[in-house]
């Protein structure tokens, strides 16, 4: 009978454990590609690969429940079946040395894709030529920014998570002379103008903005889009109330239509807007030349490049760099991809802002893995061509 | 007798291959194959009429032949010169295929009023145009991905129509009949009717009926131009500039600035003429003219054009799926009778089918100047090709027969796929932006290739195996073991290739969109081979599986493998999503099912197999 501990090891190193592992992976690869249909690439990847569990709501009722192993699950005990192969079931030889090497290699593959899971991020830089640009802006996160822009010289900048405006809890902020008070919020929202719905309006007993462009447009609530060429604009109704009473009730939107709204509060200037989340950087980018290749007499694009200027304000960087299909540019931990344009709109360049501080991981597990998987392919030709060197000749069947 | 064979079987195959090769003859007096050879610019790509014709066929009906209702059959060629030349010809010529029952029913037609029950002219469809228009509209608001079958006929018969309609303004304006007399009679009258209309429009006295005939016949040239996208009329003789091709209409539209006749567009012009009476002295005259004024200026075009109209007559993805067909049959008799002379000859006939099938492959390469595989089209060529590469090698060893019979089938049915995807239009298209890359091309997209070549051929080594196994008494316990050895090395191969393949792929996507891997449906698919093959591998170290399971999980890959190539673009979302017709679909669901009844049969109990080789000592 052996003890506890040795079953539980000999679980864990068990190549059926692999086995089992590895089609429990499929299967949720599969269904995760089919999902996509459904939630987009987004939503899959947190809903099956960056999870512990798939949950799944029982039909009818309002109750989630586990069905799956989700992605952490299933490649933790991988990653925990391979290290334990490796220190109980694998002993060195040469001939098994491929085989080792392959699996080493793996190990990393796994641990990049977790980092990366944990750490990567994403945002988008969208530059018009000669304006320099030194922050780049989230795809699916939002901010209320509420600027002091009394001072010329600068802007002191208050910005609020999307997060946050979506409890709709009254809050104030040690920078504000007044506290915010977020009366709607919708994840996705359109525009309409406010004078074509009159009836609307009067029937709809819900709070309306008093100030800015609220007074001429409505929130239009929508359903969150998955779609992956589609981006959620939310929309919130936000009141601001200072010591004496409210000062009013703006509409903001994340719709680049809708600039920040002025106004002026206690002998001070600010600005109030929905804006996509910025992350600003040691650096500023502007765009020299954005060209379109096409081929000839056709609509179908052949190179899309970016002519850019990089300068940092100490003076230490000040170079032009050509970012194209392919061709990223790498800078301060960043990684800066061409990723879109504006159609008919050739002064504009769309740049994809990748931090991922594991790229590397997947580079180094690969060179390893190709090495142990070559190794071990080389031996076992040579050791097959051996043996039908020796083999007498075959009978045909 | 029987002993000469194999070497009867080599003399025919190779009389066969050169038979296609002969350069294809004019069928009557005038010079067609001469105005094939004329290269134009179309879809980015400068390729030669022929290719326009043959690839115009497919697209609008599946094949490259027509009969004309007074049944004489028409070369790809002639049908062009018709539909370019004389339109009122060419729409009386039933090339639209329609299948599908509620279009024919938009038009009032039943399946019996085509031609082949499924092939309709334009003057059938004439009337009902405006519905189909209609409908039309209606299923572009609809999002690819979702629209029904039906929608898809419609959008694609629309399609078919425009393409038609684009033909038809390629040379000339296809109402007027003496479309050569109205350009001569342009050429004089330009300057004074230039002047009219300019006096005309300063409010001053002009000669009204020459302002008027101008302004006509330029409207027709505006029409020309916006009705076409076929960029006939090479560039200026003062340009070398690849974007200085204009459609016909655009060129004549420039008389009006310069005051004379483009001559490229007047030669389009005389040949329609020529063609519309049937003149070859001038039609081939003209042909001649052109030619050498092109070869001035686009002498390697025209070396290239030639040998592409040489490739389409010689068509050799067809002569390989015919002598493809010819192996399989010859391998499967070597197991009933003459082992040795049909397994050698069918050995000789694959070995010659696989050589045209390459030599087709790399003229392809040579006038695309790209690697091996660029779209779906070419990566099933080279899927075929890679596996009967394979097969080649294996047969080279253990001369049994069993390889032969499997790169038999392979190669038939990869060429029939691609011979599907080829429908679509033109197989050389140019690539999108992030595609253009050969590095990548030629690493990433090869090695997965040939991962999936060598997948598929694992699945049919096993299909074999369990074919023999239970329905004939021919799968001894050699032959099994035999057949387990060559399905695990070539397993291991497509373990290699699927995985370094995929890995490059991660690494193309790290370097274009930043991240090494997005979850996307065709990375998912990859993945998914991969983690079937590290299953088949580990679960028969492990011992789990045996001989017969291991042959059963090769035929899984099959499905798996079908799913990642075809399967993901299905889905309509992601990178690689291309568009895709439900007879795809079928198609891609009747393998599914056929390999679940062959896993089902390999999985019957072994007293069930009548080859009684595996009881015992081996399950």
């Amino acid at each position: 009978m052996k003890s506890p501990v040795r079953q539980l090891r000999d679980f864990f190193v068990s190549l059926r454990l692999t086995v089992v592992l590895l089609v429990l992976g499929m299967i949720l690869v599969f269904v995760a590609t089919l999902d996509q249909v459904n939630l987009g690439i987004w939503a899959v990847q947190e809903k099956y690969f960056r999870s512990f569990f798939v949950v799944g709501r029982l039909p009818g009722l309002d109750v989630f429940v586990p069905f799956f192993p989700g992605g952490y699950l299933i490649g933790g005990l991988l990653l925990i079946n391979l290290i334990a192969s490796h220190f109980f079931r694998f002993k060195f030889t040469w001939n098994k040395a491929g085989i080792q090497l392959t699996h080493a290699g793996l190990i990393f593959l796994l641990l990049g894709e977790l980092f990366t899971g944990l750490y990567q991020d994403d945002f988008s830089m969208r530059l018009t030529q000669g304006e320099p640009r030194n922050y780049s802006e989230s795809y699916r996160e939002n901010e209320l920014a509420i600027i002091d822009t009394t001072d010329a010289a600068f802007d002191d900048v208050v910005a609020i998570p999307e997060s946050v405006v979506a409890r709709k809890a009254a809050l104030q902020h040690p920078k504000l002379p007044f506290r915010i008070v977020p009366k709607e919020y919708y994840p996705n929202s359109g525009l309409r103008s406010r004078e074509g719905d009159k009836a609307a309006a009067s029937a709809g007993g819900g709070p309306r903005a008093t100030q800015g462009i609220g007074l001429n447009v409505d929130l239009l609530p929508q359903a969150v889009t998955y779609k992956h060429d589609e981006r959620n604009v939310p929309g919130a109704l936000v009141e601001l109330v200072g010591s004496d009473g409210p000062i009013g009730t703006w509409v903001v939107s994340s719709d680049p239509r809708m600039p920040p709204q002025r106004f002026q509060y206690a002998g001070r200037s600010y600005t109030i807007g929905l804006r996509f989340t910025r992350h600003y950087k040691p650096f500023t980018l502007t765009l020299l030349k954005f060209s379109h290749d096409r081929y000839a007499g056709t609509e179908i694009p052949k190179n899309f490049s970016s002519r850019i200027r990089l300068n940092t304000p100490d003076g230490r960087d000040d170079r032009e760099v050509l970012i194209y299909m392919n061709n990223p540019m790498r800078y301060s931990g960043l990684t800066f991809y061409q990723a879109s344009f504006e159609p008919g709109n050739d002064k504009v360049t769309i740049l994809q802002v990748v931090r991922n501080p594991s790229w590397l991981v997947p580079y180094i597990a690969c060179s390893i893995m190709t090495l142990g998987l070559i190794w071990q392919f080389a031996i076992h030709l040579t050791g097959f061509i051996a043996r039908r060197r020796a083999a007498p000749e075959p009978r045909p069947a | 007798m029987k002993k000469y064979l194999p070497l009867a079987a080599l003399v025919l195959a190779l009389l066969y291959v050169g038979s296609t090769l002969r350069p294809a003859r004019n069928p009557g007096a005038i010079d067609v194959n001469g105005f094939g050879r004329i290269p134009v610019l179309v879809n980015g790509r400068l390729k030669p009429l022929d290719t326009v014709a043959r690839s115009s066929l497919l697209q609008l009906q599946g094949r490259q032949s027509v009969r004309t209702p007074d049944d004489r059959r028409l070369q790809p060629i002639e049908w062009l010169l018709d539909v370019t030349c004389r339109s009122e010809v060419a729409d009386t010529y039933q090339h639209f295929e329609i299948t599908h029952p509620d279009v024919l029913a938009i038009f009032d037609l039943k399946a019996q009023d085509g031609q082949g029950e499924k092939r309709f002219s334009l003057k059938q469809l004439l009337p009902r145009l405006g519905e189909l228009q209609r409908q039309a509209r209606l299923a572009d608001q609809v999002e690819s991905a979702v629209r029904n079958a039906f929608q898809r006929a419609v959008l694609q018969l629309y399609g078919n129509l425009i393409h038609y309609q684009r033909l038809r303004h390629a040379f000339v304006s296809p109402d007027r009949p003496d479309f050569l007399g109205d350009l001569l009679k342009l050429q004089e009258s330009v300057k004074a009717g230039v002047e009219a209309v300019r006096a005309k429009q300063a409010g001053q006295p002009h000669d009204e009926a020459a302002a008027k005939a101008l302004t006509e016949i330029g409207e027709r040239f505006v029409v020309m131009n916006d009705s076409t996208h076929f960029l006939v009329v090479p560039p200026d003789a003062d340009t070398k500039d690849p974007v200085g091709w204009r459609t016909a209409g655009a060129a004549l539209l420039d008389t009006l600035r310069t005051g004379s006749v483009n001559p490229g567009a007047l030669a389009y012009a005389g040949l329609a003429h020529a063609w519309r009476g049937q003149k070859a002295e001038e039609f081939n005259k003209i042909v001649s003219l052109f030619r050498a004024d092109l070869e001035k200026r686009f002498a390697p075009a025209l070396r290239k054009g030639d040998t592409e109209v040489r490739f389409n007559s010689a068509q050799p993805f067809y002569t390989s799926t015919v002598l493809y067909a010819l192996a399989f049959f010859l391998a499967v008799f070597s197991w009933l009778a003459w082992p040795q002379e049909l397994g050698r000859s069918a050995f000789r006939v694959l070995a010659i089918a696989w050589v045209v099938a390459s030599l087709g492959i790399g003229t392809r390469m040579w006038l695309e100047g790209r690697p091996p595989v660029t779209n779906l089209y070419s990566s099933a060529l080279f899927v075929g090709w890679g596996a009967v590469g394979l097969c080649l090698l294996l047969e080279s060893i253990y001369r049994n027969s069993i390889a032969s019979v499997a790169a038999g089938v392979i190669g038939f049915l990869t060429l029939i796929i691609a011979h599907h995807l080829s429908l679509t239009g033109d197989t050389m298209e140019m690539m999108r932006a992030v595609l253009d890359s050969n590095f990548w091309l030629a690493t990433h997209v090869v090695v997965i290739t040939a991962g999936y070549s060598a997948t598929f051929l694992a699945g049919f080594l096993a299909i074999i195996y369990i074919v023999r196994g239970v329905f004939t008494r021919s799968l001894d316990s050699a032959t099994a073991d035999s057949l387990h050895r060559m399905v695990y090395g070539i397993v291991c191969f497509a373990t290699l290739f699927n995985f370094v393949g995929t890995i490059l792929g991660g690494i193309w996507a790290d370097q274009s969109w930043g991240r090494f891997w997005g979850w996307d449906p065709k990375e998912n698919g990859a993945l998914i081979i991969v983690l079937w093959n590290a299953i088949m591998l580990h679960a028969r170290w492990g011992g789990m599986v045996r001989q017969r399971g291991f042959m059963v999980l090769a035929v899984g890959g099959n499905i798996v493998t079908g799913w990642s190539w075809f399967g993901t673009n299905m889905l309509g979302v992601g990178l690689h999503s291309y568009g895709f017709t439900d007879a795809a679909f079928v198609a891609l669901a009747t393998f599914v099912t056929s390999q679940v009844a062959l896993i089902a049969i390999g999985n019957l109990p072994l007293d069930r197999w009548r080859s009684s080789g595996l009881r015992g000592a081996k399950s």
